[in-house]
């Protein structure tokens, strides 16, 4: 297992990315226009358009800061440039990225206008693009490797098969000193008990715990209107034989194996700074939302198992899908990377799934496209705390 | 490895619930059988058609009594449910609410 590479691109900082985009960063949403038309000027840029940026405030504020430069700072982006209504929250995001000693710059439209910018941001872009392109991979250790969790469209097969095969593999993995990550605070709802033991020291499971009673008091109970209000389990889990929260949340917590214990517990786009082990970040159960979060703490690459198939992708983190669903392989096959429905009808177990999981993250990490890139999935989603002023 | 795919499988020895792992179930049909943590077989017979992914229940279950999966408890009947009947939102609820 020690043993077992893969062929990245090791940063500035010393942290390894499976891909090498060049960004062109909205610090809000009045810049994702000229940041789309940098993008459309020097073909192989990546814009990253959303939402928010304006009158916000506090935590929602700082995760937003936290959010756009932990996604410039991610080891898959080679350089970024930043766009920005005004120059002082603009440099806030370019400093922030810059600490990882990447080529950053960033653009202001207030006092030059969208033209003037888009030009000037192109003649960067077009430099940051060529630069990239020499860039080379080189051979890296399997613990040189950040993975990301999170489970979507799950139905009762994602707990017969793709959540396990995930366990064995953070197991395996874990072992081994790779770096992974799981979140979705409100799906673990019913198994809390057994999440909290799961940590590396009661301390930690204290933090936890703190963790998912929070999102419980301050979000669900002044909000809820029956359970969980009707968003767990979903109408897609139901409709594939989960009933329940305890339910889902049973399968779900399958995905971290039976050894393995999380080491910290990260607030949403923090970066982990405890070393190689398990972290559990404080998420959405919402795929785009998590998977955003965790490609802002750093995470390169995403492991997605689905029951009822779950099609997100990630503009800058790939999003690897694996289904034990043999109708969901059947049906929307274009969408699955790894077909685990081998474990339903016992031919195949566990320890070859993970093995199967682990050929397939190290194919993903040295370059093949995930059935989400090819297709275009690009899901980039701001996690928001509360309204803006 | 078995060479015989199951038709729903167990995944604990204490489960009150199967779970139907091929599609086209329907009434009256004999199930085989596995359960994972024991690695064990059982045939049954299921008195309603249950679709992918559903569970049926593998002993009679009054209302109110917990409903037992992965070894854990997952929620309470809501309505007695025969051995053999589809367990699903209509007669399964959570217990935390």
């Amino acid at each position: 297992m020690s043993d077992l590479h893969f062929f990245g691109y090791r940063r500035e900082n010393g942290r390894v990315g499976i891909r090498n985009h060049v960004v062109i960063l909205p610090l809000d949403d009045l810049s994702n226009a000229a940041c789309e038309a940098v993008a459309n000027n020097i073909k192989g840029t990546l814009a990253l358009p959303h939402h928010y940026g304006r009158l916000q405030f506090g935590e929602d504020l700082e995760l937003h800061f936290r959010t756009l430069i932990g996604s410039g700072a991610n080891p898959n982006v080679a350089a970024v440039v930043v766009i920005g209504i005004e120059p002082a929250w603009t440099a806030r995001v370019v400093d922030g990225i810059a600490q990882t000693g990447k080529p950053v710059q960033g653009f202001a439209i207030e006092q030059h206008g969208d033209i003037d910018t888009i030009a000037a941001a192109s003649r960067t872009a077009k430099d940051f693009l060529q630069t990239a392109s020499e860039l080379s991979r080189e051979k890296c250790p399997i613990s040189d490797l950040w993975v990301s969790h999170k489970c979507g469209e799950s139905d009762t097969t994602s707990g017969m098969g793709a959540n396990p095969a995930v366990g064995n593999f953070i197991d395996k993995t874990d072992a081994v000193g790779v770096t992974n990550c799981f979140g979705e605070t409100s799906e673990i709802t019913g198994a809390e008990h057994l999440c909290r033991e799961r940590a590396a020291t009661k301390e930690i499971g204290d933090k936890w715990f703190a963790t998912w009673q929070a999102y419980m008091d301050e979000v669900i109970e002044p909000n809820k209107t029956s359970d969980l209000s009707d968003s767990q389990p979903t109408k897609g889990n139901i409709e594939g034989g989960l009933t329940t929260i305890e339910e889902k949340a049973m399968g779900n917590l399958l995905k971290i194996g039976k050894k393995a214990r999380y080491i910290d517990v990260l607030t949403p786009a923090e970066t982990p700074e405890k070393g190689p082990g398990l972290y559990f970040m404080d998420t959405s159960s919402a795929a785009a939302e998590c998977v955003t979060l965790q490609a802002a703490g750093g995470f390169a690459v995403h492991i997605f198992p689905t029951g009822q198939g779950n099609i997100i992708g990630n503009p800058i983190e790939p999003v690897i899908k694996v289904t034990a669903n043999p109708r969901t392989v059947r049906t929307m096959g274009e969408h699955v990377d790894l077909d685990v429905s081998g474990l339903l009808r016992r031919e195949m177990n566990l320890d070859q799934a993970g093995d199967a999981l682990i050929d397939m993250v190290l194919r993903t990490c040295n370059g093949r496209l995930t059935a989400a890139e090819a297709l275009g999935h690009r899901e980039f989603v701001m996690t928001k705390l509360y309204r803006s002023a | 490895m078995s060479s015989v795919a199951p038709d729903f499988l167990v995944h604990d020895n204490y489960d009150a619930v199967g779970v139907v792992v091929v599609e086209g179930i329907t009434a009256g049909q004999s199930l085989e059988g596995w359960v994972m943590d024991s690695d064990q077989t059982l045939t049954m017979a299921v008195n309603e058609a249950i679709p992918l992914g559903h569970k049926f229940a593998l002993k009679d279950l009054k209302d109110g009594d917990p409903v037992i999966k992965y070894g854990e408890n997952i929620g309470r009947a809501v309505a007695d449910i025969p051995k053999g009947y589809h367990v699903h939102v209509h007669n399964l609820k959570t217990s935390k609410w």
